[in-house]
C-alpha cells in the first residue's frame, strides 16, 4: 500500500486569494456555544480537531482557492447530514436503503476530506450545522432533506465550473459532480420508485440541462442549515 | 435601449433567437449589462452572446461535434428500444422515455449551438456491429449497454470540460456542465435498475473501482489519486468508497473506440 500524502496539493490557487483567519475571540466565545440544542458540531479529521474547532464565522476567500473552500463548506455540510442520517436512522429504514445511505455518507466524507486536504492551511474551518428542521426519525423529512442536498451540490458545481481558472480544480470539481448527480437520482427514486423523478423535469428543463446556480443563491439556500456565518464576497462572480 | 426590441429585431432575421438565447443566463446577462456596459453596448453585447451560443472557437467546435455523435448515438439507441415491442416493461417505460426526453434535448441543444458546423447524424448500428446482437430483444442486454452508453457520456463530457476554459468558451463549459449532470443522473438510475431486475446483481448507482461492463467503459476509474492527494487511507476509508466518490474521464480516442462499434457510417 502507497503511504498517504494528504499533507500537501500542487492545486494552483490564485495570487491573489485571500483566506480571512478566524476571529479568535469570537471563536473563543463559540466553544461555550456549541451545546445549543439541535446544533450538531462538525467534526473533520479526528486527529486535527483540536487544532480547529467551530469558528462563528468563515471567510471563504478569492479565486479558484475560493471556489474550492465554497466546495469544501457545501460537503462539510453534506458530510455532517450523512453521519447523522447513518447515526440515527429512521423509522422503518430497509437494508438496501441504509447501505445506500451509508456509501452515500461515505463518499461526503471523502469529498470533505479531499478538499480539506487539497486547500491546506488556506482551508476554512469546521462548519457548524443546524439540522433542527429536520426530522431524523422520519423517512420523508431526512429524504426530502438529502434531495435537497444533493441537488444543491448539483446546481453549485455546474454553477461555480465557469468560476475556476485552473485545469486541475475544474477536473476534480467535475469527478465530484457527477457523483453528486448520481446520489441525487438515487434518492429521488427513493422517494419516487421506478418514475420520472431521478432526472424529473422539476430539475431538468426542457433542454436537457440540470440547474447551474451561482455560489450567492446557493448559500442563501443552505444558510438555515448552517450556523456559522459565511462570507463569500470575495468569490469570482465571472 | 429596449433590450426586448433588440431581440424582435433578432427575430426579424433569425427565427430561432430564442432558442440560441435559452442557453445564456439571463441573469449573467443582466449582470454584465449592469455592472460593465453602457447602453449603447448592447448590440455588441448580445451579438458576442449569440457567438457563444453557435460555438466560438475551432476546438469548442470539434468538442460540440463529439458530443453531438455521442447524443445522437444515445437519441437513436433509446428511440429504437422503447419502438421495440416487448423490450422495455411498462413499469420501467417512464425511465427510458424520460432518458430518452434528455438526449433527443441534447441533440437540438448542440445541433442548434453548432448552427450549420454540427456534423449530419451518423447511421448507427445499435448491436455494436453484433456485440450486442440481442440489444433490442433482451432486456438485460439493452439495460447494460444504456448504462455503459451513459457512464460513458458522464467520463466523455468530463474529459473535454478543461478544453472550454477560454472567456469566450465559458458559456459552453457551463452548458456541457449541465448536460454532464443529467447523463449522471441517468447512469445511476439504469445502473440501479441492473440491480434491482438481477441484471448485475449489486450493481449501485456508483462505480466502484473499474468494475464493469464493457471493460473499456470503466478503465481507469479506480484512480485514488486526485489533483496530486494520494487518497489511500483517506477518513478511514475503503479504496472502494475512494473510488466511488469520484468519476474519471475518458479522452476522446477512448470515447471513440467506445463508441465505433455503434456507427455503421
Amino acid at each position: 500500500m502507497e503511504t498517504p500524502n494528504l499533507g500537501s496539493s500542487p492545486l494552483v490557487r490564485s495570487k491573489d486569494e485571500s483566506v480571512k483567519s478566524v476571529d479568535r475571540r469570537n471563536f473563543l466565545r463559540s466553544a461555550g456555544l456549541t451545546t445549543v440544542a439541535g446544533a450538531v458540531f462538525l467534526a473533520g479529521c479526528d486527529n486535527d480537531d483540536d487544532m480547529n474547532p467551530s469558528p462563528t464565522s468563515v471567510d471563504l476567500g478569492s479565486g479558484d482557492t475560493g471556489i474550492l473552500n465554497y466546495a469544501y463548506a457545501l460537503e462539510q455540510l453534506e458530510a455532517a447530514f450523512y453521519t447523522q442520517v447513518v447515526a440515527t436512522p429512521y423509522s422503518g429504514i430497509t437494508d438496501a436503503e441504509k447501505t445506500l445511505l451509508t456509501d452515500i455518507r461515505d463518499h461526503e466524507i471523502i469529498h470533505r476530506d479531499f478538499l480539506k486536504a487539497a486547500l491546506g492551511t488556506n482551508a476554512i474551518g469546521n462548519l457548524e450545522v443546524n439540522f433542527t428542521s429536520i426530522d431524523f426519525t422520519k423517512r420523508d423529512s431526512v429524504l426530502g432533506a438529502a434531495k435537497l442536498f444533493e441537488d444543491t451540490g448539483v446546481a453549485a458545481y455546474n454553477g461555480a465550473g465557469r468560476l475556476l481558472t485552473n485545469g486541475t480544480n475544474l477536473l476534480v470539481a467535475g469527478k465530484i459532480v457527477s457523483v453528486e448527480a448520481r446520489h441525487a437520482a438515487a434518492i429521488r427514486d427513493l422517494l419516487s420508485p421506478n418514475s420520472a423523478s431521478f432526472a424529473g423535469d422539476d430539475i431538468v428543463n426542457s433542454n436537457g440541462l440540470d440547474h447551474a446556480t451561482a455560489p450567492a443563491d446557493i448559500l442563501a439556500a443552505v444558510k438555515p442549515y448552517v450556523k456559522t456565518t459565511i462570507t463569500a464576497s470575495k468569490l469570482p462572480t465571472a | 435601449m429596449n433590450f426586448f426590441h433588440i431581440i424582435s429585431e433578432l427575430e426579424k432575421v433569425d427565427a430561432d433567437v430564442h432558442e440560441r438565447l435559452e442557453h445564456i443566463s439571463r441573469r449573467s446577462m443582466f449582470n454584465t449589462l449592469g455592472k460593465k456596459v453602457s447602453a449603447l453596448a448592447i448590440p455588441a453585447v448580445l451579438a458576442a452572446s449569440l457567438q457563444k451560443a453557435y460555438a466560438a472557437t475551432p476546438g469548442a467546435i470539434d468538442i460540440l461535434n463529439f458530443a453531438l455523435t455521442l447524443e445522437y448515438l444515445e437519441d437513436d439507441f433509446y428511440k429504437a428500444g422503447l419502438a421495440a415491442a416487448n423490450l422495455i416493461p411498462a413499469s420501467d417505460k417512464p425511465i427510458f422515455q424520460q432518458i430518452s426526453k434528455h438526449e433527443s434535448a441534447h441533440v437540438a441543444l448542440l445541433k442548434s449551438a453548432l448552427g450549420a458546423k454540427a456534423i449530419a447524424k451518423p447511421t448507427f448500428d445499435v448491436t455494436g456491429k453484433g456485440a450486442f446482437a440481442d440489444v433490442l430483444t433482451n432486456y438485460k442486454t439493452y439495460a447494460i449497454v444504456s448504462h455503459a452508453l451513459e457512464d460513458t457520456g458522464v467520463r466523455a463530457y468530463k474529459g473535454q470540460a478543461g478544453n472550454l476554459m477560454t472567456a469566450e468558451d465559458k458559456p459552453l463549459l457551463q452548458t456541457a456542465l449541465q448536460i454532464h449532470s443529467v447523463e449522471a443522473r441517468h447512469a445511476s438510475m439504469v445502473r440501479r435498475l441492473l440491480n434491482a431486475k438481477g441484471f448485475v446483481p449489486g450493481a449501485k448507482g456508483w462505480i466502484t473501482l473499474n468494475q464493469g461492463t464493457p471493460a473499456a467503459v470503466y478503465a481507469g476509474d479506480d484512480n485514488l489519486t486526485q489533483a496530486g492527494v494520494n487518497l489511500t487511507g483517506l477518513a478511514g476509508k475503503s479504496n472502494e468508497a475512494i473510488s466511488e466518490a469520484f468519476d474519471e474521464p475518458l479522452t476522446k480516442d477512448q470515447v471513440l473506440a467506445i463508441a465505433t462499434p455503434f456507427i455503421k457510417s
